[in-house]
């Protein structure tokens, strides 16, 4: 038996489609994801103990299942409550959603990192609490929050690829496809492999660089 | 007699179970230097934060300038200010902490100049000859630049000053400013407040310098346990024959300076 990746290659342009279908709800989905998680766990933190248990729940429940039952739930649930997504909106939409689980649990670490003395400080020169979290706390926070947002971005990129199981046309269903056409099964596969593992290398030199860069200023 | 800068009337704070200001009275009068001294545990430092609404006294009232300070009162009754009302009454004070409370992402000359910029609403370049200015006053025009990771303690605590002062307040309040400092960097704080006193500044200042509140202070309040055992000129503070529970605290200050007292 002899790999033969030319029928792989020969694909190429519907391989980039499907990268690029991956790469768009990857970007799309953890940057929504980090802006949600954000705002869940500001709430969390400031709009008192009623809305802090509320938001408990709904990120217990999806730090507490699989993703992929989730995306099957709102995927294949949603119509039954009226909620019909077309796959890359559903596929969008759980990710970023799943994700916000996660990023809130990175914020709300975050918050507790900045020393409450940094807060009293913006307090009595008059600064507004959002003007407090966005001048302060969130910069002050951004070092370390960034290794564990690296982090969950890698993990989201290959969550992505269980996208392909409702039917949104990312890379691995698109591989996939051309694999079973072509009889070239395993060579889809290694493919693939390699793609996301790019993909993850690229986005931890990313990581790394603006590590180095909000470093300037720490001792 | 004129309105007092600060007025404290039957302040009392509790910790959960435990009492730590027990219906303080006090009158902060303007351009003097009022001292709050007294042992770790005593209460001086809850009253100072309360001065500026960071702790919210359990009950009693707190004036700025004949305003009230986080709680208005009606028919007797406390209601919590706004955001906005406390934000308004507020900036008359300015804060120094113990802890400095820089914030680290920013050069000394971007912590003066943030809330110019911010509150005041001054542009970049106005706001940054303000903050200039203020450091100036504190000798740090050539650490403008620098985050407060690349400077000293002392340093780190007089940019703390000047971003206070930028402001204009007319009440700087000082929580323990040097307590986090070696003796060297003590000196150069010490200075900066008492060009600030000379120039008539109202200030508040707890400390542990006795040193500095005998010779800098008009007024020098002594807490223990909670409650304001009494409040005078230092001549009269320290004069003897003292109280015995103040005899007792300065015994333990013997090698720090305060011998100039016997």
């Amino acid at each position: 038996m002899s790999f033969d990746f030319a029928v792989i290659l020969a694909k190429g342009p519907q391989i980039l489609a499907g990268l690029g279908v991956t790469i768009l709800i990857w970007v799309a989905g953890t940057i929504l994801a980090a802006a949600l998680g954000f705002l869940v766990a500001t709430a969390r933190r400031y709009g008192g103990r009623l809305a802090d248990l509320v938001l408990s729940v709904p990120v217990e429940v999806l730090r507490g299942t699989p993703f992929l039952v989730q995306i099957f739930l709102l995927y294949f649930g949603g119509p039954y409550i009226g909620l019909r997504l077309d796959p890359i909106a559903a596929g969008l939409l759980g990710l970023s959603v799943y994700g916000a689980a996660y990023y809130a649990e990175i914020f709300r670490a975050g918050f507790q990192s900045v020393p409450p003395g940094h807060s009293e400080a913006a307090d009595c020169v008059g600064l507004t609490r959002i003007q407090t979290i966005l001048h302060v706390q969130l910069p002050e926070m951004a070092l370390l929050v960034l290794p564990p947002s690296m982090n969950m971005a890698v993990i989201l990129l290959k969550e992505t690829a269980l996208l392909s199981l409702i039917t949104v046309p990312e890379m691995t269903m698109t591989v996939q496809a051309i694999g079973s056409q072509q009889y070239a099964f395993v060579e889809s596969i290694v493919v693939l492999a390699l793609v996301y593992w790019a993909l993850v290398e690229l986005a931890n030199f990313l990581g790394r660089v603006a590590e180095r860069r909000l470093s300037t200023y720490s001792a | 007699m004129t309105q007092p800068a600060i007025s404290v009337r039957n302040v009392s704070k509790r910790f959960g179970e435990t009492l730590v200001l027990k219906d303080i009275n006090l009158e902060v009068p303007r351009g003097q230097v009022s001292c709050l001294i007294g042992p770790s545990g005593s209460g001086k430092s809850t009253l100072l934060r309360c001065m500026a609404f960071l702790e919210e006294a359990s009950a009693g009232m707190i004036e700025i300038e004949g305003e009230p300070l986080g709680f208005s009162e009606k028919d007797g009754k406390r209601r919590r200010q706004t955001a906005a009302e406390l934000r308004r009454t507020r900036s008359k004070i300015g804060m120094v902490f113990q802890q400095f409370n820089l914030w680290p992402h920013m050069t000394a000359l971007g912590n003066v100049s943030m809330a110019l910029r911010r509150v005041r609403g001054l542009s970049r370049k106005d706001a940054e000859e303000r903050a200039m200015a203020q450091l100036v006053k504190v000798g740090l025009e050539a650490r403008a630049g620098h985050y407060p990771s690349q400077l000293s303690g002392g340093q780190q605590q007089r940019v703390a000053i000047a971003r206070a002062l930028a402001l204009d307040p007319t009440i700087m309040l000082f929580d323990e400013p040097t307590s986090a400092l070696d003796p060297e960097l003590t000196g150069e704080v010490l200075n900066v407040m008492r060009a600030l006193a000379d120039e008539g500044m109202t200030m508040v200042v707890v400390t542990h310098e006795i040193g500095f509140a005998a010779s800098v202070g008009n007024n020098v309040c002594f807490l223990d346990h909670g409650q304001l055992l009494f409040h005078d000129t230092p001549e009269a503070v320290f004069a003897a024959p003292r109280h015995p529970r103040l005899e007792q605290f300065l015994d333990t200050y013997l090698d720090r300076g305060a011998q100039m007292l016997r």
